[in-house]
């Protein structure tokens, strides 16, 4: 398949090599153009650097031919935002957007949107780590 | 009237004090906290310190019960969240968006932010009305309604030139509202006769513009 990366972070960066070691193709949009360096200099899809919410960027980055999309920037509103028009302009299949703000997850999941909040796995992994502490610990813990 | 504002720059402020001098209820929703202090000298409690796309932050100003929401933040992203938000989660019935880059008008409307507003694009159909490159210039859109206000001037030979209002064969859905003739304006009244060099002011449903070049600009 044909996917498109938004923001070449830990987290995109980190994705778009995954999927490219599983064989697909795989293209990348930054804003900032040193951001490809985690890429590593043996990416082979295309980087583009711009603001995601113009869609001549999408578009340079081949995103009317996607069959799925990922939305990893920085900020959980271009995220949400770039999700949606990936999905209704765009009419991509898969689309898997990153929101930190749980509540803003939560709201836009029920709107449709596969959303991925770290924020949340962390808050029930600490949790869930501290509960099984107690429980093996018992009540003097 | 309860509105809430959000974004407290220069358009958000003026926007809570003329609502406020109409005697509508406001409050004020900014992140920088700089501009917050700024915000709270004047209008005290109204000001309220916070992220205003964040969901508590629009629970705590009291969004469930707002008549208004007006998201005017500097980051348009962030004016489509609000909006959203506004409208789907907290169920606020009327929501007015600005628009900062208008390359980004497209997503409001393809998400259903609506109305917005566009500093850019007002200040260049202003130009366009002062110093009209084409014959037809889009004065205001009214999206919701479905209408367009558009000013077309009058070229000499062509159907209009010499017809009466009334005597204008417009098509459906088009009605011509005023007549500007030496910078001078009037409602349009059914016997006023046209002439080259008059512009008119036009409502109509979109679509429209090429018929009515056809009565006013062909010759």
């Amino acid at each position: 398949m044909f996917v498109v990366v938004v923001g070449c972070g830990r987290v995109g960066a980190q994705v778009a090599r995954a999927l490219v070691d599983d064989g697909h193709d795989v293209n990348v949009i930054d804003q900032n153009a040193e951001a490809l360096q985690r890429l590593g200099s043996d990416f082979p899809g295309e980087f583009v650097q711009g603001v995601a919410l113009e869609t001549t960027v999408l578009e340079a980055a081949g995103i009317e031919r996607a069959d799925a999309f990922v939305a990893a920037t920085n900020g959980d509103n271009t995220n949400v935002v770039i999700a949606q028009v990936a999905r209704d302009r765009y009419q991509v299949e898969c689309v898997i957007v990153r929101v930190l703000d749980p509540a803003r997850a939560r709201f836009y999941e029920e709107r449709g949107l596969v959303t991925v909040c770290p924020t949340r796995t962390a808050i029930d992994r600490m949790a869930g780590a501290l509960r099984d502490f107690a429980a093996t610990a018992g009540e003097g813990a | 009237m309860y509105a809430i504002i959000v974004g407290g720059g220069k358009v958000g402020a003026n926007v809570g004090r003329a609502l406020l001098r109409m005697g509508h209820e406001v409050s004020i929703v900014e992140a920088r906290p700089s501009r917050f202090a700024t915000l709270e000298s004047e209008f005290e409690h109204m000001a309220r310190y916070g992220d205003g796309t964040e969901i508590f932050v629009l629970e705590a100003a009291g969004m469930a019960r707002a008549d208004v929401c007006i998201a005017v933040t500097g980051d348009d992203e962030d004016n489509i969240v609000i909006g959203q938000v506004a409208r789907d989660h907290f169920g606020v019935e009327n929501v007015v968006a600005r628009v900062n880059d208008p390359r980004n008008q497209e997503h409001f409307d393809l998400l259903g932010v609506a109305p917005t507003v566009c500093a850019t694009e007002s200040i260049l159909s202003l130009i366009e009305h002062e110093v009209p490159q084409h014959s037809l210039v889009h004065l205001f859109s009214l999206r919701r309604e479905n209408l367009d206000i558009m000013e077309i001037g009058v070229v000499a030979e062509s159907r209009a030139d010499g017809a009466t209002v009334d005597g204008l064969p417009m098509p459906r859905g088009t009605l011509v509202i005023s007549v500007l003739r030496n910078r001078v304006g009037r409602v349009a009244d059914p016997g006023t006769t046209l002439a080259a060099g008059d512009q008119v002011v036009v409502i109509a449903e979109p679509g429209q513009e090429s018929a009515l070049m056809e009565i006013f600009a062909r010759e």
